[in-house]
Parts: structure tokens; C-alpha cells; sequence
């Protein structure tokens, strides 16, 4: 099996390395972190993967993305202004653009059912055009087995 | 044989990375894809994952005083 080029085999193994991300948390800046992990691996030539569940689910609704609260010193919203404000300035990307980024380069977004039905979610009151798959944890099981890095967030 | 540039100064975390990629991924083999930008950790991560999917970096340039750096790959 394989090439007898060490270099072009090392090569083609990188190329299928995938990263499967679960996000659990709605809020803001662990959105960003995820999003951010997501379009690194993708950019850096590995396949990624997004298990939207609880919380996160929320970030899936129209108009809801860049919606959630800071996960720390939200003080009623007032952190979470002055943390939006920062970022402006840093120049950091929206969550719109870094999710379009995502989708651009491939990246794979699963919905977690159960949460729907706990939420009491239809699919019309989420971004559909985004998702690839509605599933439970077998879908997050299925997506991880095969992945270098897996995180929880 | 084409040349793409991209402009990505000013930009931060991963916008540098993530518009080199898909300037990559438009190209076709043989073209030549030059990023220019100022964020300092994206200069040594862009050859990362360049080398990683198996594109030739050809130079690594500092500009500017060394606040802008300019990468040329060979897709």
C-alpha cells in the first residue's frame, strides 16, 4: 500500500485528517472559538467538523449567530458591549463571515435533534442553508472516530 | 499560468489563514498565490499549512521594517 515517496505519503495523510468540534455553550465568545478552531483546520488542509447540541443549538437560529451572552463578566450585557467593542477595533471577523468561511472550505455542520425536541425547535427556525445533518450523539460518535482532534466546547 | 494576490494587512486570527486557503483552493496547479499581510503569527503559520497540503513556498519577504510580510506560493 502507498507510494515508496516517504514525502508524498506523509502528504496524502495530512490531507485526511479531520478535526470534530461539539458546541455545547451558546455563548459569544465560545461561538468564536469554535468557529475560529473550525475555519484553522480547514485552512491548514484538514476536513472539520461541527456537532451543534444544547446551548450552541440556540446560535442556529435565524438571526441568532452573534446573539449569546459573554461566558464571563457579562454584567447584564454591558461586558459583552465592551467586549464587541474591542474586537471591532482588533479587527476580528464576524461570526457571519468566519460561518461562511466555514461552509466555503467545506466544513460540515450537524444539528442535534434531541435539543430541537427539548427546545421545542422546528427546522424552519434555523439556518437550514448552513446544516448538513440532523443527528444524535451516533452522528457525533460516527463524525469522531476517525478524527485526530476532537474538542468540547 | 496565473499569479493571485491577496491583501490580507490588517486582518487578525484566522482571516490571514483562512483567505490563503481559498485562494489556494481557486488556483490551479502551477499558479502562483502571493499573500501579503501584517499579522505577525500568521507569517509563520501560513508556511504550516502550506506545507502541510503539500504547496511549495517559494519566499518569505519583510517589508515595511519588518510590520508586513509578503508569502509566495506555488499552488
Amino acid at each position: 500500500m502507498g507510494d515508496k515517496d516517504p514525502e508524498i505519503n506523509r502528504k496524502r495523510s495530512r490531507m485526511g485528517e479531520k478535526t470534530v468540534i461539539i458546541l455545547h455553550s451558546g455563548d459569544m465568545d465560545k461561538v468564536y472559538s469554535a468557529l475560529i478552531i473550525a475555519n484553522g483546520a480547514l485552512a491548514m488542509g484538514m476536513e472539520a467538523s461541527i456537532y451543534f447540541t444544547f446551548w450552541g443549538l440556540m446560535r442556529l437560529k435565524k438571526g441568532e449567530l452573534d446573539k449569546g451572552p459573554l461566558s464571563k463578566m457579562n454584567m447584564l450585557g454591558l461586558g459583552r458591549h465592551m467586549i464587541k467593542q474591542r474586537m471591532d477595533k482588533a479587527n476580528v471577523a464576524s461570526l457571519e463571515r468566519l460561518m461562511n468561511d466555514f461552509k466555503e472550505l467545506g466544513g460540515k455542520i450537524i444539528a442535534c435533534e434531541m435539543t430541537m425536541e427539548i427546545m421545542g425547535l422546528s427546522k424552519e427556525e434555523l439556518r437550514t442553508e448552513w446544516i448538513d445533518e440532523w443527528g444524535a450523539v451516533g452522528s457525533y460518535i460516527q463524525e469522531a472516530r476517525d478524527a485526530n482532534v476532537t474538542l468540547f466546547i | 499560468m496565473a499569479e493571485v494576490e491577496i491583501d490580507v494587512r490588517g486582518q487578525t486570527c484566522p482571516v490571514p489563514l483562512v483567505e490563503c486557503r481559498k485562494a489556494l483552493k481557486k488556483a490551479s496547479p502551477g499558479d502562483l498565490v502571493i499573500v501579503k499581510g501584517t499579522h505577525p503569527a500568521s507569517r509563520k503559520e501560513i508556511p504550516m499549512a502550506c506545507e502541510a497540503m503539500g504547496f511549495e513556498v517559494l519566499d518569505i519577504e519583510d517589508k515595511e521594517g519588518g510590520k508586513e510580510w509578503e508569502i509566495k506560493i506555488r499552488r
